[in-house]
């Protein structure tokens, strides 16, 4: 089985976001950064794939070359190749630009099932997997936390408020994974020491225009400082008053 | 989940660059497994005394039991700096645990590989690294412990067997060990035996009532009328030399042990005293908080410096027990002041064991007595200085 993990590196979560000077991006200066949290079990996910049906896992990630940290520890779990799709303004790329040249490179590479993370934890949009899908012309099963993976296909399940729901979908597919589906193993120091002897392919990015433009990135206005209405039961009646008349919440 | 969710290294001078790369993600590793699998545990194995023998199969597969061996005997051939970042971040955790990894790694594995025969290597040394067996190491008696070559304990040949009498105490893992290195005394001198779990005469009562290392077993060897045969004797290592060879290794990771205890303390009383109020600010914002910090910070980035450079001078080849007995010396006592700073700084709080600088501070107050004293280090530094012997 051909299977890929598309993975991306985001900021860590002590990182504090500043606006940048142009009023459209953030200041990245001193950002330290991590595998996202739901690509890390994308890549448990794939090594169970290939523990169960045999294959090749490649890691497959755009960003800059310096992105070779995050893959690593992918080889150290048991991934066999890692590729990066380098552009050093990768940040800055929309979704659509980013999926069509993952989708570009996957087609190079051949996969029976791509699985990614439901979202990147920095930038929120979970549009990444549903648009490779649609790109490679693959069955795509979003937020999944249950899998049973055959040769030909699987069954899937998603969860929402609204209930549970099961799928059967055909290879090839992308799934992206949701937390729940699996615990992220650790990279076990003999991993470490094989993963020295593996390689890591950096090839430039697909060049792919945004369609869509920043126009302009906010902060959320700063929150209002809370009142002490009183202390103990007897500042209860002010209270539910606040409540009712000021945030009319009851 | 306790302060150490949000555990950042103190790295005032930047050393991380000092590290490569595999380095560091062996070291994040097992800092990861530590913050998530072990600290959720430490407070109740504490209180109870027991050590979480449910973590020695994910302690195996992370692959931190004589990680330094080479892959043929099961081992992950790492280097020496990569094994002191193993034994920093275990004891991040808790002394006890490294003590853990510490004897089966370099007090266990290690004699086996460096003087056993090579059948003795076959069958022990995968069986260790993977955890399938545990062991300890039975040098210290009940009378001899900075004096190790007083030993009592007895080796007598009897044809093709030895018989083995006498008693160890102090005994790390003892107890739930599978196989026991013991040191005893022959008649051509001190000469080392693997001595199995079950072997008639042969019993590892635990020792109780600790108030340091409570995560940790202790126990007494107890040996009598042991028979062993001449195949469970390590071959190639005669003499004191041999189990002094063993602490020497087993010195280094504290070295290294230190500074992970220290980490942990430090890190902890960094963010307490930034989020206490008294007064209307900030504990940390106040002029004697901010000396205790300030001097134990350059503390403990001057044990860093140490720990660094003698894994350096190991994998090199260059290191001598002396270069060890500085800096086991130095990062533990190191430790120890900055754990009982740190419990002050936390005020009542530091007294719980629902922060880590109390667990820390008691179990310190072990570690700078065993694997040599604080002060027997201390005149080993000064006999490499002088090429006089201060301690007999």
């Amino acid at each position: 089985m051909k299977i890929i993990a598309c993975v991306k590196r985001v900021p860590t979560t002590e990182v504090q976001a500043k606006v940048a000077a142009d009023g459209k991006s953030i200041d990245t200066t001193g950002f330290e950064y991590m595998l996202s949290f739901y690509d890390d079990l994308a890549v448990e996910e794939a090594l169970k794939a290939k523990e169960k049906h045999g294959g090749e896992v490649t890691v497959l990630t755009l960003g800059p070359s310096d992105a070779s940290k995050e893959l690593r520890e992918a080889l150290a779990k048991g991934a066999d190749k890692a590729v990066i799709l380098v552009d050093p303004s990768w940040h800055t790329r929309d979704a659509r630009s980013t999926a069509k040249a993952l989708a570009a490179k996957i087609k190079e590479l051949g996969a029976d099932v791509v699985f990614t993370g439901r979202v990147a934890t920095d930038r929120d949009q979970s549009s990444v997997g549903p648009m490779l899908a649609a790109y490679l012309g693959m069955s795509c099963v979003t937020d999944v936390v249950k899998l049973e993976l055959a040769a030909n296909g699987g069954n899937a399940q998603r969860e929402s408020e609204a209930g549970v729901e099961t799928l059967s979908f055909p290879l090839p597919a992308v799934i992206t994974c949701d937390k729940g589906l699996n615990e992220p193993r650790y990279a076990g120091l003999k991993g470490i020491m094989a993963a020295k002897k593996k390689t890591i392919e950096e090839v430039p990015a697909q060049d792919v225009p945004n369609a869509s433009q920043v126009l302009a990135v906010e902060l959320p206005p700063a929150r209002k400082e809370g009142r002490i209405v009183g202390e103990g039961a007897a500042a209860v009646p002010a209270l539910i008053a606040a409540l009712k008349n000021e945030a009319k919440v009851l | 989940m306790g302060s150490y969710a949000n555990f950042r290294q103190l790295d005032y001078f930047q050393l991380d660059d000092q590290f490569s790369e595999d380095e560091l993600m062996v070291r994040d590793t097992v800092r990861s497994w530590v913050t998530e699998r072990y600290l959720p545990l430490a407070m109740e194995h504490f209180e109870n005394g027991t050590f979480p023998m449910e973590l020695v199969p994910e302690l195996a597969e992370l692959g931190v039991f004589g990680p330094t061996t080479p892959t043929e005997y099961g081992g992950a051939g790492l280097n020496s700096v990569a094994y002191g970042l193993i034994c920093q971040e275990l004891e991040r955790g808790d002394s006890g645990l490294r003590s853990f990894v510490s004897v089966q790694g370099s007090l266990v594995m290690y004699p086996i590989f460096a003087y056993g025969s090579e059948e003795q290597k076959r069958r022990w040394l995968p069986l260790l690294a993977s955890g399938k067996a545990i062991g300890c190491f039975g040098l210290t008696e009940p009378d001899f412990g900075s004096n190790p070559g007083g030993m009592l304990t007895t080796a007598v040949k009897k044809g093709d067997e030895w018989v083995l009498n006498g008693r160890k105490m102090w005994i790390t893992n003892g107890t739930v060990s599978d196989v026991a290195v013991v040191w005893a005394r022959a008649a051509d001198g001190v000469r080392g035996f693997l001595v199995e779990k079950g072997a008639p005469g042969f019993s590892a009562p635990e020792q109780k009532h600790k108030f340091s290392l409570r995560a940790s077993i202790t126990s007494e060897l107890v040996l009598q009328d042991v028979v062993v045969k001449d195949s469970a004797r390590l071959p190639n290592g005669n003499g004191l030399k041999a189990p002094l060879g063993c602490l020497t290794q087993a010195r280094y990771g504290i070295a290294w042990g230190g500074l992970g205890a220290a980490y942990a303390c430090f890190d902890e009383a960094l963010q307490y005293t930034k989020a206490r109020i008294v007064f209307d600010k900030p504990v940390a914002a106040y002029q004697i908080p901010q000396k205790k910090l300030a001097d134990m910070a350059t503390q403990i980035t001057m044990g860093q410096m140490l720990a660094l450079r003698l894994g350096r001078l190991k994998d090199s080849g260059k290191m001598t027990p002396s270069h060890v007995s500085m800096a086991k010396r130095n990062n533990v006592a190191m430790a120890l002041d900055v754990s009982r700073v740190c419990r002050d700084m936390l005020g009542a709080n530091g007294i719980s064991l629902e922060y880590q600088v109390g667990r820390h501070l008691c179990n310190l107050e072990s570690v700078i007595t065993y694997e040599g004293t604080h002060d027997i280090h201390t005149l080993a530094v000064g006999q490499e200085l002088t090429g006089i012997a201060a301690f007999r």
